[in-house]
């Protein structure tokens, strides 16, 4: 017990160089994460972007947050893509037949979604910087939003560990990114959700994307914060919690 | 003498289907004991739980000395698993595998260890390409030799040659009858009775939950009805006419 202990972070570096050079083996991975919603940000900058009335003057800064958040939930799917073959696959009985902590390899897949996303967040930072974002944030701003992006990311990851964890399918183990990629159309990460009707306002104004969206947007902009921060770091713990205990649940169900 | 493996009264259901319904045996230190029966026997079963990978519901199991249940740690330093599916990352080459195993059994050279694995096994033209592109058989001793690193004192082969040609199936035997001979313990199940018969110091028959015989190739035909003297026109069997064919019929 105690060599595995001592072994554990050690274990998991090798975990996670496993799981990142299938992301640079396979750079499609990282081509498709960013297109989408690379080409999502010029279809509504450059196409439906004229006809949306936001109250800024650039619609880009409005407009990045959303998509970074479209970025993370499609980054995820490939974890739960990845989780899911390695259970398929004989290579994770290897694991749980060696001295080594079952909750390594676990970990190894979280890091590497963390390393990952952040690779096509910082590319899609760089297409929006090209096609006129601009932020008066400072280095605490955007430490902020780094902070965020990432607990999001890890609240996403550990919702695709589940997926991947206990799909029956390569199909259902990606499948239940579809949702979490189509919730900020439903928020303000496109459009003010003022110009909603009734019941999809209300929906919006109450979902967790649009507290992420509009504390990122605050802190890029330079804006107070107060509320939104708070309530977004609320709804990321609360989903990273709750979809941290389960995962794990169902990885000690399936691996012991 | 000196058990790797003492199983007593091991029962194990799946809900509510049965699948080990008291099974015994004993596996001396050095030798190679085959597991034989059909599909649904209930070997990998057997396997998973000795791997530590599955609990048994009842019955005492020791591996190289220790409880399954309440020292896994310690079975997982001695032992190692080749599953039945190779246990080989894809993506990776034959060579960042190897050193990924000896990193995560936490040896000091890991790329020593994985160039004297490369050499042993004949890998070394295939050694820097993803494994995805390999044969079945170069991906069998692959896996086969990923499970040696580290020294384990017990490999458990889960139907090691189950979708090799015949050509790669006997590499696998020259392995593991080598494996022996190092002293390495090893537990080896297949449906092939010719491979229990070629490989195996002592085989036992898994059927429907509980091993019905065992014992040596020699005490096991005792078993059964004496041999006859008959003469029969020997044809070559397909498999010897393919070895033959491509000229390799050495091995047997």
């Amino acid at each position: 017990m105690e060599a595995v202990k001592k072994h554990f972070f050690s274990d998991m570096g090798v975990m996670l160089g496993r799981s990142m050079r299938h992301i640079t083996r396979s750079m499609d991975t990282i081509i498709t994460v960013t297109i989408m919603p690379t080409a999502f940000m010029l279809l509504f900058v450059y196409v439906f972007g004229g006809a949306i009335k936001t109250g800024t003057d650039n619609y880009v800064n409005y407009l990045l947050p959303g998509i970074l958040l479209i970025a993370i939930a499609t980054g995820i799917s490939y974890t739960a893509y990845r989780l899911f073959m390695d259970m398929q696959g004989g290579i994770f009985e290897r694991f749980h037949s060696m001295p080594i902590a079952p909750s390594a390899a676990l970990w190894g897949h979280v890091l590497t979604s963390l390393v990952s996303n952040t690779i096509s967040v910082a590319i899609i930072i760089l297409v929006a910087l090209i096609m006129g974002f601009r932020s008066s944030a400072g280095v605490l701003s955007w430490l902020a939003v780094a902070g965020i992006l990432a607990l999001f990311t890890l609240a996403l990851t550990w919702i695709a560990a589940i997926a991947g964890l206990s799909a029956k399918s390569v199909d259902g183990a990606s499948a239940f990114s579809y949702p979490l990629i189509f919730l900020p159309f439903i928020s303000s990460a496109f459009v003010p959700t003022e110009s909603m009707p009734g019941p999809v306002r209300a929906f919006a104004e109450n979902q967790p994307v649009t507290s992420i969206v509009d504390a990122i947007r605050a802190l890029l902009s330079g804006q107070p914060v107060e509320n939104d921060i708070r309530v977004a770091l609320a709804w990321c713990l609360g989903i990273l919690i709750v979809a941290y205990l389960f995962a794990i649940r169902v990885y000690k169900r399936k691996a012991a | 003498m000196v058990k790797a493996i003492q199983v007593k009264g091991l029962q194990k259901s799946f809900k509510k289907l049965r699948v080990l319904k008291g099974v015994d045996f004993e596996v001396r230190k050095g030798s190679i004991y085959a597991l034989l029966g059909s599909n649904g026997a209930g070997k990998t079963t057997v396997i998973k739980i000795l791997a530590t990978l599955l609990t048994p519901d009842r019955g005492n199991v020791q591996v190289c000395g220790f409880d399954v249940v309440r020292q896994p740690e310690r079975v997982r330093e001695k032992i190692s698993l080749t599953g039945q599916f190779a246990a080989v990352d894809e993506i990776l080459t034959g060579r960042e595998n190897l050193i990924m195993i000896a990193k995560l059994r936490h040896l000091k050279n890991p790329h020593q260890v994985a160039d004297d694995l490369i050499r042993r096994f004949g890998l070394t033209d295939a050694v820097d390409r993803r494994v995805s592109t390999y044969s079945g058989g170069m991906r069998r001793r692959l896996d086969i030799a990923m499970s040696l690193i580290g020294k384990p004192q017990l490999i458990f082969l889960d139907e090691p040659t189950t979708g090799l040609d015949p050509e790669a199936r006997m590499e696998v035997w020259k392995i593991v009858k080598e494996l022996a001979k190092d002293g390495t313990t090893v537990l080896l199940t297949t449906q092939y009775l010719e491979e229990a018969e070629q490989l195996a110091d002592r085989i036992a028959i898994l059927h429907e939950g509980r091993i019905i015989v065992s014992g040596t190739l020699e005490e096991l035909k005792k078993l059964f009805p004496p041999a006859k003297v008959e003469y029969v026109e020997k044809q070559p069997t397909l498999e010897e006419i393919f070895l033959a064919v491509i000229g390799k019929k050495e091995g047997r």
